[in-house]
Parts: C-alpha cells; sequence; structure tokens
C-alpha cells in the first residue's frame, strides 16, 4: 500500500510539472506578455520600449529557462542596469557583492510564489486566503449534496421502474440539466429578489466571507450542489438498480433478508463502488462551478480570484492557481484510488 | 412460528401453471406441472433449457419477479399452500425451511461481504442466535462441508477462494438452519469433473446427513441417476415423465425421454457402429408451442388427429409405483423395439501424419507487480507435448480447467508462440510464426471452432455476409458471385437452409450457431480443425446432431480433428485417440480403448469415475479425489498429480514428491507419466463395468 502510494505521489508530481509548463507556454505568448508591458508601464508604449521592459522583467528568456526559474532550479534572473544590479530575487538595485549575500533560487520550490499584479501582493497569502474561502463553500457543498445524492440515487434505484424512481429520476435529471448560472439567477430571483417577494435569503454572499449564516450562505451552496447532486444521484441510481439485479441480491431475498436489510447490508456497499469515483471527480469539478457561483454571489474566493487574475492578465498569480488546481485535482483521485480498494475487495494494491 | 408438524410430502406441487407477462403476450413457461416430494426423497427435475424447470424452482421460492405469475395450481409445502402466505411468512420460511443451492456460485455470494457474515446472517435472522453462536455454527457447517481449514476460509471474500470451495460455501449457506427442503440449481455445471463429482458426493451425504429432502435441477441424466430416487423430466413448460429412477430410466414410457437417452453417448456406443441418434427439430418457443402434444412435431410415433387433438393429461403407468407419463400412446409403442439403426459407417483409416508435435513448452511469464516487475513466476502451461495427428483422425484432448489445453490450441493457431519445441506442419515449422505472419494457406488450414456459439459471432452481420468474409480472408473465389456460391455450398455442407444466408445470429439457436461456426471452420478447406469444446454449451438434444455434422464433414473432407473436451462420454464415442492433460503435462497418451481401459494413469482413472453415467447397467468404482486442481502459477514439486493422486502411497521412497515421472511406453503407442511400476499397473481394475443384463 506505501508503495502504491509512493507510485501515485510520483505520478502526481510529473503530471503537476506538465500542466504547469503548458500554463507557463499559454501565460507566456508574446501577446500576454506585450499586455503585461503595457498594463504595468503604459498603454501607449513604442514596441521598443515594450521589448526593453521585458528584457529588463527577464520575460525575453528562453521558455525553458523561465520556467526553471519560476520553479526555482534554475537561478533566478538578473539584469544589469546603471543603477546596479536588479533581479527577480530581491528588490530595488543592489551592487554585486550585495547580490552576492541574496539567495540565487527564488520559485515555486522555495515557497516564492510570485508577486500579483493585480493585487499588489504576494501570490502565496492571496491564494492561501481565498482557497480557505472556497474550501468553506465546498464543504457545505459536499455536505449538502453527497447525501442528498446517495439518498436520492439509493431510493431511486432499489426498485427500478417504480413510481418513486421515476419522480425522483425526473428531478435528478432536471438540476443537472440546468447550469448553474441559470439555476442560481432563477434561485435568487424566486428567495432573494422582490420579484416574487419571499426574500428569504440574501442574493449575494459577500457578508459569508465573515460570517457565513443560513441567510448569506445557502444560496450559492445549493446553486454549485444542485447541479452535482443531479448527476451522482443518476450514476447511484443506475449502479443500485444493477446490484439490485444481482443473483447474489437474490441469494440473499431467498435466505430470508428483509428488503430494508437487503438495501443497507447487502446492496449498498457494492452499489456505492461505482459513484464513489464520481464523487470524489466532483471536486476538481467543483472548481469550475466555483468560479460561476462565487462571481454571481460576490463570494471572493479561489473561483473569483481565478477569474479576476485571467481577465487582469496577473500572469504569476494564474500560474499559482492553476499549480494549486492542479494538485487539489490530483489528490482528490487519489484518495478515490485508496477509498476504492478500501469498498471493493477485490481490487487489491500490494 | 415457521416450524409446524406433517407428516404427508415435504413439497407438495399440484398441476401448476406459471407465466411471465410480456407487454406483447402472456408467455406460459409452465403448464400442469405436479410433482410430490416425501420426507428424505430427492427428485431430480431434468430437461433442456428452456423447458421451465429453474421457473419451478423459483415458483416454490415464490421469487418470479415482476413479469412472472402463477396462473393455476398450488405449491404447498408441508401442507400450507405457498401462494397464500404473506411476505413476512415467506421470509421466514426462506433460508430455514426451504433453502437453495445455485448455478453459479461466484454471482451468487456478495463480492463485498466476508464469508463469515454471509453464513452467520442466516441463523440470526432465524433462530435470532446471537454473533457468537452463529459464528460457532457456521463453523460447524464449515466443517461439515468439508473445507479445509474453515476459520481462514470464513475470514475471506468470495474472489479470494475457488469455484468449488465457493460452491461448498453456497452449499453450507443453505445448510446453515437445517432446512427441510433444499433446491439445487444446475449446482454443478460451473464446476470440473473432478470437483462436481466431490460436490456431489458431499451434498448426497449431507442430504443424509440432516434427512433434507432434494430438489435437484439439471440438464444431465447421469448426474440425477447419481444423486436422486425420483425422476421428473419436463419438456417445454410441461412434466412429460414422472417415476422412480429405475421405471424411468429402465421403462420409459415417453418418446422425449427415450429421444433423450438415444442422443446422448452412452458406453457402447460408437460413431461408426452405433451412431447417435439426434432428435430432428428444433424446440419449440413457448410461445409458438404446437398444439396437442408439445412434443409432436419432433415424435417418431406421432400420429396426426391424434396426438395433436387436444392437451394430453399424464398417464399412470400400470404397475409401477408411481410413474406417469403424458403420452397418449404410450401402451402401443413397443418401447423395446431396438433402435433403428442409423446409417452405419466403415471406420476411416487414418493416413499420413499432418501434424507433428515435438516436445513443444509454452511458459508465460507473469510479474508478480504490473508497474514495478518484481520477481517474475513463470506459469508452464505446457510441458513437453509431443504427439502426431494424422489425416481424418480424431485425436481427443481431454483434461479439466487449467490444464493447458486451451494454450496448446492457442499455440497450434498461432495466436501465441511456443517458448520451446516444434510444431510442424508438413513437415514445416510453425511453432514460432504468430497467426499475422503465416500464409493464408497456412490459415486457413489450420482452423478452430469454439466453445461458446453465442459470442463468436458477428451480432451485426448476416450469417452469409460473415461465412463471405472469411472466404475473402482465404482467398477463395475470384468474384462476389462466386464467393456466394461457396457460402450456399457450406451453408448445405452443414445442413443449414441456404435462406439462413439473409438472417441475423440473433435469429439462430444454438445449434444453428455453431453450425455456422463450423461453416466459417470449414470456408478454405480446412485440414486441421481444433474443437474446443464445440458442444459443451449446448443442449443434449442438440450436441448429437452437431456432433454428427462434425463426424460427418470428417468423413468427406479427411480432416484431422483436435477435440478438446472435458467429456468424456463424447470422447469415448468419437475419438480415435485420447491424450489426458493435467496441470501443464501429457499424462496418458493411447487409443480410445487403450485409454478407456487399465492400466490408467492415476489422474485417468479419477476423471473416468467422475463422470456421471446416465446407465442403471453400469458400475462404477468410487474415488473421489480430494482438494482442488493446484494453481498452475504454483504446482507441486515432482509429479503435477501428486497432491491428489490415491496410488501415491504404492510408490517408494516419497519418489512423486521429488521427481517427475518419466514418459513410460506401454506399447502399441500407448503412453503413460507415473511412477507406478508395471505390476501395480496391471493390477488396476477397470472403473466402469456393464453389468450384464
Amino acid at each position: 500500500m506505501g508503495l502504491f502510494i509512493l507510485r501515485r505521489l510520483g505520478v502526481m508530481l510529473l503530471t503537476a510539472l506538465c500542466l504547469t509548463f503548458i500554463v507557463f507556454f499559454l501565460t507566456n505568448l508574446f501577446p500576454n506578455l506585450e499586455k503585461l508591458a503595457k498594463t504595468e508601464g503604459n498603454f501607449r508604449m513604442s514596441d521598443e520600449a515594450v521589448i526593453s521592459y521585458l528584457t529588463r522583467e527577464g520575460h525575453m528568456q528562453p521558455l525553458p529557462v523561465k520556467y526553471g526559474q519560476w520553479l526555482g532550479v534554475v537561478p533566478g534572473f538578473t539584469f544589469e542596469t546603471d543603477d546596479g544590479i536588479t533581479g527577480q530575487c530581491f528588490d530595488g538595485a543592489l551592487t554585486a557583492e550585495q547580490v552576492a549575500e541574496q539567495r540565487r533560487y527564488c520559485g515555486i520550490l522555495q515557497g516564492d510564489w510570485g508577486f500579483s499584479t493585480r493585487f499588489k501582493d504576494e501570490v502565496g497569502p492571496i491564494i492561501g486566503e481565498r482557497l480557505s474561502l472556497t474550501g468553506i463553500l465546498m464543504f457545505w457543498v459536499m455536505l449538502l449534496m453527497v447525501p442528498s445524492a446517495l439518498i436520492l440515487g439509493v431510493l431511486a434505484g432499489m426498485r427500478e421502474g417504480s413510481r418513486t424512481d421515476r419522480a425522483l429520476s425526473t428531478v435528478a435529471i432536471t438540476t443537472t440539466a440546468t447550469p448553474e448560472y441559470v439555476s442560481g439567477v432563477v434561485l435568487i430571483a424566486v428567495f432573494a429578489s422582490s420579484a416574487v417577494g419571499l426574500r428569504w435569503f440574501k442574493g449575494t454572499a459577500t457578508g459569508a466571507m465573515e460570517n457565513p449564516t443560513f441567510e448569506n450562505f445557502f444560496l450559492p451552496v445549493l446553486t454549485i450542489a444542485l447541479y452535482g447532486m443531479g448527476y451522482i444521484a443518476r450514476m447511484t441510481r443506475a449502479s443500485m438498480a444493477e446490484v439490485m439485479t444481482a443473483q447474489y441480491i437474490r441469494t440473499a431475498r431467498l435466505k430470508g433478508v428483509s428488503f430494508p436489510n437487503i438495501v443497507m447490508k447487502h446492496a449498498l456497499r457494492n452499489a456505492l463502488i461505482a459513484p464513489f469515483t464520481v464523487i470524489m471527480l466532483q471536486f476538481p469539478w467543483l472548481l469550475n462551478g466555483v468560479v460561476i457561483v462565487e462571481t454571481l454571489f460576490n463570494y471572493k474566493g479561489f473561483g473569483w480570484t481565478l477569474v479576476e487574475a485571467a481577465s487582469n492578465n496577473d500572469i504569476e498569480l494564474l500560474l499559482g492557481v492553476s499549480v494549486v488546481s492542479v494538485f487539489v485535482v490530483l489528490i482528490t483521485q487519489l484518495i478515490s484510488d485508496i477509498g476504492y480498494v478500501y469498498l471493493n475487495p477485490r481490487i487489491s494494491v500490494s | 412460528m415457521a416450524t409446524w408438524e406433517y407428516d404427508g410430502p415435504i413439497l407438495e406441487i399440484d398441476k401448476l401453471s406459471i407465466s411471465f407477462f410480456t407487454r406483447l403476450r402472456e408467455i406460459p413457461a409452465v403448464m400442469d406441472f405436479s410433482v410430490k416430494v416425501q420426507p428424505g426423497e430427492a427428485v431430480g427435475l431434468v430437461g433442456e433449457s428452456g423447458c421451465g424447470k429453474s421457473t419451478v424452482a423459483l415458483g416454490v421460492m415464490q421469487d418470479l419477479g415482476k413479469n412472472g405469475r402463477i396462473v393455476g395450481g398450488s405449491i404447498k409445502f408441508k401442507g400450507r399452500d405457498l401462494g397464500e402466505m404473506s411476505d413476512d411468512e415467506l421470509r421466514t420460511i426462506r433460508g430455514s425451511q426451504i433453502a437453495m443451492i445455485y448455478q453459479e456460485p461466484m454471482a451468487s455470494l456478495n463480492p463485498a461481504m466476508k464469508i463469515a457474515k454471509q453464513l452467520m446472517e442466516v441463523p440470526m435472522i432465524h433462530e435470532g442466535l446471537d454473533e457468537k453462536a452463529a459464528y460457532q455454527r457456521a463453523l460447524e457447517v464449515v466443517t461439515d462441508v468439508k473445507l479445509p481449514d474453515p476459520e481462514r476460509i470464513l475470514k475471506s471474500y468470495p474472489h479470494q477462494l475457488s469455484g468449488g470451495q465457493q460452491q461448498r460455501i453456497v452449499i453450507a449457506m443453505a445448510l446453515m438452519s437445517k432446512p427441510s427442503l433444499l433446491i439445487l440449481d444446475e449446482p454443478t455445471t460451473a464446476l470440473d469433473v473432478t470437483v462436481e463429482a466431490a460436490v456431489v458426493e458431499l451434498v448426497k451425504d449431507l442430504g443424509k446427513k440432516y434427512g433434507t429432502s432434494m430438489l435437484f435441477i439439471s440438464h444431465n441424466l447421469g448426474l440425477v441417476l447419481e444423486t436422486c430416487d425420483r425422476i421428473c423430466v419436463m419438456y417445454s413448460g410441461e412434466a412429460v415423465e414422472r417415476g422412480s429412477i429405475e421405471d424411468v430410466f429402465d421403462e420409459m414410457q415417453h418418446p422425449y425421454t427415450q429421444a433423450l437417452f438415444r442422443s446422448i453417448p452412452l458406453p457402447g456406443a460408437d460413431k461408426n457402429a452405433r451412431p447417435l441418434v439426434a432428435i430432428p427439430g428444433n424446440f419449440p418457443l413457448p410461445h409458438e408451442r404446437p398444439p396437442g402434444c408439445n412434443f409432436g412435431p419432433r415424435c417418431d410415433y406421432f400420429e396426426a388427429g391424434r396426438c395433436d387433438a387436444g392437451d394430453i393429461p399424464m398417464f399412470d403407468v400400470p404397475g409401477n409405483d408411481r410413474h406417469a407419463t403424458r403420452c397418449l400412446r404410450f401402451q402401443e409403442i413397443d418401447w423395446h423395439a431396438p433402435i433403428e439403426a442409423a446409417a452405419q459407417h466403415d471406420k476411416t483409416e487414418p493416413g499420413q501424419v499432418v501434424l507433428k508435435m515435438e516436445n513443444l513448452k509454452k511458459y508465460y511469464e507473469v510479474a508478480a507487480n504490473a508497474l514495478f516487475g518484481g520477481d517474475k513466476k513463470v506459469v508452464k502451461a505446457n510441458e513437453t507435448l509431443s504427439f502426431e495427428a494424422r489425416e481424418s483422425e480424431t485425436l481427443a484432448i481431454v483434461g479439466e480447467s487449467g490444464c493447458g489445453k486451451s494454450t496448446f490450441a492457442k499455440v497450434l493457431m498461432g495466436l501465441e508462440t511456443a517458448t520451446d519445441g516444434q510444431i510442424l506442419l508438413d513437415n514445416r515449422n510453425i511453432e514460432s510464426t504468430p497467426i499475422e505472419n503465416r500464409d493464408t494457406k497456412t490459415v486457413a488450414d489450420v482452423q478452430m471452432v469454439f466453445q461458446n456459439p453465442f459470442d463468436t459471432l458477428n451480432p451485426s452481420m448476416t450469417v452469409g455476409r460473415q461465412i463471405i468474409r472469411a472466404l475473402e480472408i482465404f482467398g477463395v473465389g475470384e468474384t462476389e458471385e462466386e464467393r456466394r456460391e461457396r457460402m450456399l455450398q457450406l451453408l448445405d455442407l452443414v445442413k443449414l437452409p441456404r435462406e439462413f444466408a439473409d438472417r441475423m445470429p440473433r435469429q439462430l439457436s444454438g445449434g444453428q450457431k455453431q453450425r455456422v461456426g463450423i461453416a466459417r471452420a470449414f470456408a478454405g478447406d480446412a485440414r486441421i480443425v481444433v474443437a474446443d469444446e464445440p458442444v459443451s454449451a449446448l443442449d443434449v438434444s442438440v450436441q448429437a446432431a452437431v456432433t454428427d455434422l462434425l463426424m460427418e464433414i470428417q468423413r468427406e473432407q479427411k480432416t484431422t480433428l483436435l477435440f478438446i473436451s472435458h467429456d468424456l462420454s463424447i470422447v469415448r464415442y468419437l475419438s480415435d485417440r485420447v491424450m489426458v492433460m493435467y496441470l501443464g503435462h501429457v499424462v496418458e497418451l493411447g487409443t480410445t480403448e487403450q485409454v478407456f481401459a487399465p492400466p490408467y494413469h492415476p489422474y485417468t482413472e479419477a476423471l473416468l469415475s467422475a463422470v456421471p453415467i446416465a446407465d442403471t447397467h453400469v458400475e462404477k468404482q468410487h474415488i473421489v479425489l480430494d482438494g482442488d486442481i493446484p494453481s498452475a502459477m504454483n504446482p507441486p514439486p515432482g509429479c503435477p498429480f501428486q497432491t491428489r493422486c490415491r496410488w501415491k502411497s504404492e510408490v517408494p521412497g516419497g519418489l512423486c514428491e521429488k521427481e517427475v515421472p518419466p514418459v513410460r511406453q506401454l506399447g502399441d503407442g500407448h503412453q503413460v507419466k507415473c511412477h507406478l511400476s508395471d505390476e501395480q499397473l496391471a493390477r488396476m481394475e477397470p472403473v466402469i463395468k456393464i453389468a450384464a443384463e
């Protein structure tokens, strides 16, 4: 088992390297850099000025070198000016002796995530703070979504084709066929605006960042949960319905086991094997939904940060966000594999 | 509350009719079916697939699903009508009073639950035992079903056990609450012959020990003869004959029963002198049953205007004990008339050697760990295989699962290449040429008929198209018309109507599909055909016809037939020479007479004893092998068979555990791989004796 996890971690690192390189390559395309120079300097910069700015900031180096510097495996970029030496790893212009005292490597590996041009702050703390906000949101989403989806799926699947099944399936299909930006708007209109007049909840979740309450937090949570719920419920239903026709369920029935016990003791564990992977897949996917919902409800979490970074061409923040996303996805997949082994005794990793 | 005193029959099914309801129509699955099971009695229910025998079992359990319903008659268990019981009452009876053993043990055990829990559940539900007492009971019963190391078994999951062990667990589960009635639905079909023999033995012993009545459902007449007191033969939803084993086997009173017995290869049948008589025609579909007698259209004694006039009731056969038949003419038919001799054939003489194997070896390397490799294990699937096969000869390869017979077929076909040794086809080496590098002629020459005709035809291509496709690949015919003409000839060859060319595989029955498979194999005038259990997936009455067809084509085309099978009855019937394999080794090789008569290799002896024979005149020596077949990944040292051999103690010095026995020639090409001395071999008695009538 230990070896298995180690191996998975190795694969994970490799994937992370590849993915970040792709993001790095895309954000470092010349038009992006040009735009960066112009936002940082001024919009009427001449082409020569842009080039000289980019050279000074180290953006004109070959891509692999830049990637290495960003990672922290290649010494940080330095540039000699008339005032002295400027560099990636320190502020201001210094003399050669002073530079020698500074650290030479400053990349992700050294914990140096770079500087956000949008928030005028270090990328590391920004991501940490935003991620924890989104974490809270996700936690409540999962808490609402997973149990209700499983209950829905199991209830529908245990008697395939019955009236309960058809009713619950209709609900599941409807919720999953409605994208967040539709359901979010509808929910706000019904529960938070004067259009219907219910006004039970708040239409914005800004307040929830400091003090999440049922009133200001329920709508964003519900919007994300509804969409994912239908999907998981459908998977659970299909898997449950299949398990209920299995021969060992007949064995249990003809052993005299009562119906509730058949469902709970015999069918449930087998039926959860397939949806478990889907549930774990929801984590990375939630990051998606989070982008829309956080923007819609003005909840300044991870998704919102991503939108801000992208629309303001904030390269280092964008890279930071992508690194974190990649790891979130890969770690959930690792957990999912380990959980799968636990649920399904036929699969063993030794 | 579920136990009440009752003296009469345990199970009394009276004029039971069960139908399944689909959107289109009502499909009667069982009609007017009656049977009685007395306390301690074992009743066999025999019939071909689709005859409704499993439906009867599920009817007794009252578990017919959403579409099934009992539309007439009653099922009384200890005098109480099961149909009138509430769900709660039924639940208390299921598992405690009536228990069931299923066909596929792997599928009927919960894969995500430990064995102990699945067993303990039964007494905990029905007798309210606490966990400790239930565990004790489970331990007792698992010991009773003769499983080694019961505590370890209880701790395992089903997938960690072998097929035979799983079936023992299913039996144990059924016996947990000491039921009065045990329903066994084809309990050994998924198991190997020697394992089957052990399981049957166990069921018989336990039946006696616990005094359980049994309803034994099977398609295998021999198995029913060995296990049951009474038998009920079913055909197309009806019981056609019912009586004690002796009455039905020796004085059958229904044409179907007679036809069934004539179509199975009993000892004494011979492909040339006494060929099998196949039942003509096909099994009627449930909604296309003929009026009157269901068997009418296929019956030799059919009398128009009488047999198809109306429903036929069961008639008691006078003079016999509870012997009844559903035949109007049973008193007119001369049941002892000799079988009308089907066309006899002269024995064909084998020609020159076509195929020669010399010391063929096939090893697989299996990595212990998929990614890092780790210790490599070598699986010796075939170990020094040597034999010759001649033109128009039938060589049977016999053995149980894991003996390497399929690996051998793969190497011959070129799907795998040999590790060592050589295969000579007309003195050309082909052992290391994979099939994609073989020339068309070689590929067309060596063809295969597969075990399962249901999966080997492309479901979205017409039958004709599939055969033409084979012709294209073999380069037969210049134009499309020529190939089409040849395809129609092939359909004639396998005795399928020419209209079948435009049919889809799903419109064909199992036997017809297998005929298409045979036509495809012979498309390029194959000279060597490997038939891998070609009839084992088919019903008894169809088996004879397909076997016959193979024999006939072989006679005409002088084909060399390599017949892979585990069924010794059919092997004895059709093969000229037999090769017995065990764990990759050829343990015995000789002509059919030599292999089926002593001296035997100990494994052949056990195999012969394990095959159930549907003939009351046959006396068999009873040899039951202990344990399972060892895994090929981890074979025992020395002789591969030593772990289960009953003669092992006769060989001095523990030689069996140390050395692989050499191949010994016993004269006339009969060879045996065994350490036993010549006198010991000579002392062996025949396993099967036919008692003088």
